[in-house]
């Protein structure tokens, strides 16, 4: 199993985590990922408001550049990178005029896009490429009663995603039912974040981010696994914001969902780069067996 | 029947072939403006005239008037035309009426052509020169193929007087009992172990608020005694063969493992039997029933059924009790019981195979089999029937009474992930049940959540402006989602239907008790292979597909197979009552009759030249095709054939040949639209 991978801006900044797990998990499941070489921003979902045809542009050329890996399909972790890149193609395959805008745009650059790169978030890879029973048969370390709340985000599943219910998608939970961990009822699994409006709004940010912590409480798990970078720091790194804005006492670890599946599967949580957490997730390691 | 009896005689070749001192009479219609004003008619008429073999060609402005319909009778009479044609509107309108005219006048009808000069031609095209043209060239082809048609008689095919009726909710049993007391011998074959249908689990019945089982059950009772029916219930139909008139019918009897000839229904089984807690289909799962049960105390008939993988003799051969065994007072239960074959000899056949609650589960939002407390509007029908498992009181799982109901319309109606279509009885039921709430329960807060009311039956409009008077909520919004994650104090503990207010323009939060899904009608989850064994399709919908979709509701393509009910769309008692009257008026029209005829225009095969090779028979879509035991060649079974013409396009030696569409009145039709 080969992929070119899209490692998205994130990954070298707030999402290290997410990404350095991502190559321990896919390693250790004999998922071969190639790196794109001088990739970009992925056009960002923000941009495409302010300049539309610029940040498909921008998009295309990571597409034009796995196009160039050969017959690979492109793998991304990051919700809104999956969103952005797929949503290119299907914008291209369309509306003709802004296909050839594009096609244009990349030969000025020196590069051709025909538009059949398949992008593919990782979950769908590991679910329906690997399968769950693939995955089960290498866990060596069940996180026995571990309490999951999956945080799948609001652009998994849509509106570009298709391989799980868009509303109320369970691929998540499978996942963590597979690493030995219970997952829990968590009725907001697919609310938003608050997004970038933690930069512009954020009484309306913490406000989401709130609903989110509560949520997770009331149903009583552990740890949070999120799927998206933006996800993962809105709901970890704000908690005390939101605790400061609401009086609650929130202190709840949140990972990525590559973390909590390496951990089963025997990888150090120092090689999980657990260990840059914000809310430290020392009672998720506690439950590990020897 | 055989070709010579009915005049048919073989392919027909060389009854006409080159008679070409045949007299073709033309008529030309105007149909007021509708051609005349486009197609230059006198020309085409003065054309026509000038033809090989016409001998009188007219014009008039209604042929379809008896006036117009007298021309042609006069001039067969007086001037011994044998062959006509008619140029005027579609074949579908008006080729009966001119046929009929033909026949009157002593002239074969099959003799007679239209020439589509209306919906093909005037209706079609603007300039009238060209209008012109094209009506001479369409005329033309028909004047060419005249000379060799030939006299077609339509075929006998005698009606056996019996009726099967499947499926025994209340269409089927509509359309048994009448056809029963109009003195037909009607065979009921039924899957459940009951008949009765969704009708018997309903508690009332809009607008009028009946009580279903007041209304069902007297039917019920009289369809399971009528000396003109045959029961045969927990059956299913596994094959039909044969046309119009003359269908055998395969039917599976399961094994009840009771004896039904000794049974007397008294119930001491189910008692005694030591597996109790099944839960009971009939019940939708809320409450129980033994291994060996009684659906429900009306049940029709009102026999023991074991379910064989509930009971723990058949199940794994270890009950050490066999209690029921020793309850059973007339010893009727028989372990050893096989599923069985019956054959049935019918005429004609009515499907009223009903309906299946949508599956609430596709909708994951709404939290049906994850959240307590929401549940579908079956399930509500047997809360609040007193015959039901709580004894009519509307009580949560935890035994409790609701304060606040919601009840969210178009579950899986309307809805472009589900069933695109409005399933026309989930208003009025979704009303129903806020009525029967504010009935046991008038403290009880009720939300409609809808996305408009469609109310458009006699009274029950009128209902709904009632409903409005007993202090419902009613919120013009599709529910978003229902959630147990509560935001605030009043929402703990409590299912909170969240949907935008399109009346206010704001998104609501609404914590109720109890969350009624007002689930959509669906298809069977076998209507397509049901309808397959009975030689139709259903629509792209997933229902049965009628014949036309206005003219011929209950009819299907199949001739003498007829639907009603549910089976073809969603539809409420009162409708489903009505096409069950129709359908069995259309059996009635059918078998009153000794014997049907039916179209001549079928495919022939010439059993001299027939190779055997038999490629048509698994082509032919209609099952009307078979091999001759003796001979090995293949047969055309007249009655079945509907003249599609894929044997004759199929056959690699050219054999099978279509009356009333041979290779020389086609080629003769392609001369004729080629030589203007």
């Amino acid at each position: 199993m080969k992929y070119s991978y899209y490692p998205g801006c994130s990954a070298e900044a707030t999402a290290v985590g997410y990404d350095v797990s991502t190559r321990a998990v896919c390693a250790k499941l004999g998922i071969e990922l190639v790196e794109l070489p001088d990739w970009n921003c992925c056009g960002s979902t923000s941009y495409f408001s302010v300049r539309e045809l610029r940040s498909f542009g921008i998009s295309a050329r990571n597409l034009a550049i796995a196009q160039e890996m050969g017959d690979m399909d492109l793998v991304t972790t990051c919700n809104a990178c999956y969103t952005v890149l797929a949503k290119t193609n299907r914008y291209m395959a369309d509306n003709a005029q802004l296909r050839a805008d594009i096609v244009e745009a990349l030969h000025r650059a020196g590069r051709h896009y025909d538009g059949n790169v398949k992008v593919r978030h990782l979950v769908d890879v590991l679910v329906n490429d690997l399968g769950y029973d693939a995955i089960r048969e290498r866990v060596t370390k069940p996180l026995t009663g571990v309490r999951v709340a999956c945080y799948y985000g609001c652009q998994m599943t849509r509106p570009m995603g298709t391989f799980d219910d868009p509303e109320f998608p369970v691929t998540l939970d499978k996942l963590t039912e597979v690493a030995g961990a219970t997952p829990v009822d968590y009725p907001c699994k697919t609310k938003c974040c608050g997004g970038m409006l933690m930069l512009t709004n954020e009484q309306a940010a913490l406000r989401l981010c709130f609903e989110l912590l509560k949520s997770a409480r009331d149903s009583e798990a552990d740890v949070i696994i999120a799927a998206c970078p933006l996800c993962e720091m809105n709901v970890e790194a704000y908690q005390s914001r939101v605790n400061k804005e609401y009086g609650t006492d929130f202190h709840i670890p949140v990972m990525y969902f590559t973390q909590l599946l390496g951990l089963a599967l025997g990888i150090s949580a120092k090689d999980l780069a657990l260990d840059k957490q914000v809310v430290p997730v020392d009672s998720v390691l506690a439950a590990l067996p020897a | 029947m055989s070709d010579q009896h009915n005049g048919n005689g073989g392919n027909g070749r060389g009854n006409g072939r080159g008679q070409r001192e045949e007299k073709i009479a033309v008529y030309v219609c105007h149909c007021g403006t509708n051609i005349g004003g486009t197609v230059d008619v006198p020309a085409v008429v003065a054309w026509a005239a000038s033809q090989p073999g016409v001998t009188v060609a007219r014009e008039y402005k209604y042929m379809c008037s008896d006036p117009g319909q007298d021309l042609i009778k006069n001039d067969i009479k007086e001037l011994g035309i044998t062959r006509v044609v008619v140029a005027a509107c579609s074949p579908t309108m008006h080729e009966p009426t001119f046929r009929k005219a033909a026949a009157d006048a002593g002239l074969n009808p099959f003799l007679l052509q239209m020439a589509n000069i209306r919906e093909h031609c005037s209706w079609v095209t603007e300039d009238p020169v060209a209008a012109t043209q094209k009506a001479k060239r369409i005329l033309g082809a028909q004047i060419h193929r005249l000379p060799f048609n030939q006299a077609l008689n339509p075929i006998d095919v005698q009606v056996n007087q019996d009726v099967l009726v499947v499926g025994g909710g209340i269409a089927g049993i509509e359309a048994a009992l009448k056809l029963a007391e109009a003195g037909k011998h009607v065979y009921m074959v039924e899957r459940n172990p009951s008949i009765g249908g969704h009708m018997a689990m309903f508690d009332k019945t809009f607008p009028t608020l009946d009580c279903a089982a007041c209304i069902l059950t007297p039917k019920m009772s009289a369809l399971g005694k009528h000396p003109n029916i045959t029961l045969l219930a927990y059956s299913e139909v596994t094959h039909v063969d044969g046309y119009v008139g003359n269908f055998t019918v395969t039917v599976k009897k399961k094994a009840r493992y009771v004896n039904t000839d000794l049974c007397t229904g008294c119930g001491a089984c189910q008692e005694a039997c030591v597996v109790r807690k099944v839960k009971s289909e009939f019940d939708q799962g809320l409450g129980y029933r033994s291994a060996i049960y009684i659906p429900f105390p009306q049940a029709v008939p009102l026999r023991a059924t074991i379910d064989p993988e509930n009971c723990l003799t058949l199940s794994r051969g270890a009950c050490k009790k066999q209690s029921c065994v020793a309850a059973c007072g007339p010893k009727a239960i028989d372990f050893d019981q096989k599923d069985e074959e019956v054959e049935l000899a019918v005429g004609a056949i009515v499907l009223a195979t009903g309906f299946e609650l949508f599956d609430c589960r596709e909708e994951p939002t709404y939290g049906y089999g994850r959240l307590d407390n929401v549940i579908t509007s079956l399930e509500f029908e047997r809360l609040s029937n007193a015959s039901g498992p709580t004894g009519g009181h509307i009580v949560l799982k935890n035994g409790e009474t609701p304060k606040s109901v919601a009840i969210l319309h178009c579950v899986g109606s309307r809805s472009v992930n589900h069933q695109e279509y409005c399933s026309r009885v989930c208003c009025m039921y979704s009303l129903k049940f806020a009525h029967l709430i504010k009935e046991h329960l008038p403290d009880t807060e009720v939300w409609e959540l809808y996305i408009d009311m469609r109310t458009n039956g006699k009274g029950y409009e009128e209902f709904y402006k009632r409903l409005m008077d007993e202090g419902v909520n009613f919120i013009r919004g599709r529910a978003a989602e229902v959630t147990d994650f509560a935001m605030s104090p009043e929402e703990e503990g409590k299912l909170i239907v969240k949907a935008e207010d399109t009346l206010l323009g704001v998104v609501r939060r609404l914590p109720v008790d109890m969350v009624i899904l007002s689930a959509g009608l669906s298809p069977q989850h076998d209507a397509k292979e049901v309808s397959q064994i009975f030689g139709f399709g259903c629509s792209a919908n997933g229902f049965f597909l009628e014949r036309h979709p206005k003219l011929e509701p209950v009819a299907t393509v199949t001739d003498g197979v007829f639907i009603c009910g549910a089976c073809q769309f969603p539809k409420d008692i009162p409708d489903t009552v009505a096409q069950a009257g129709a359908a069995a008026a259309g059996v009635l029209t059918l078998v009153n009759n000794v014997s049907v005829k039916i179209e001549p225009t079928i495919s022939y095969i010439d059993p001299e030249k027939c190779s055997g090779c038999h490629v048509c028979v698994g082509l032919c879509p209609y099952a009307a095709i078979r091999v001759n035991a003796e001979t090995g060649a293949a047969e055309v079974v007249e009655a079945a054939c509907k003249g599609c013409g894929v044997c004759v396009a199929a056959c690699p030696s050219g054999v099978p040949q279509q009356r009333g569409y041979l290779d020389e009145q086609i080629f003769a039709e392609i001369e004729g639209a080629l030589v203007v």
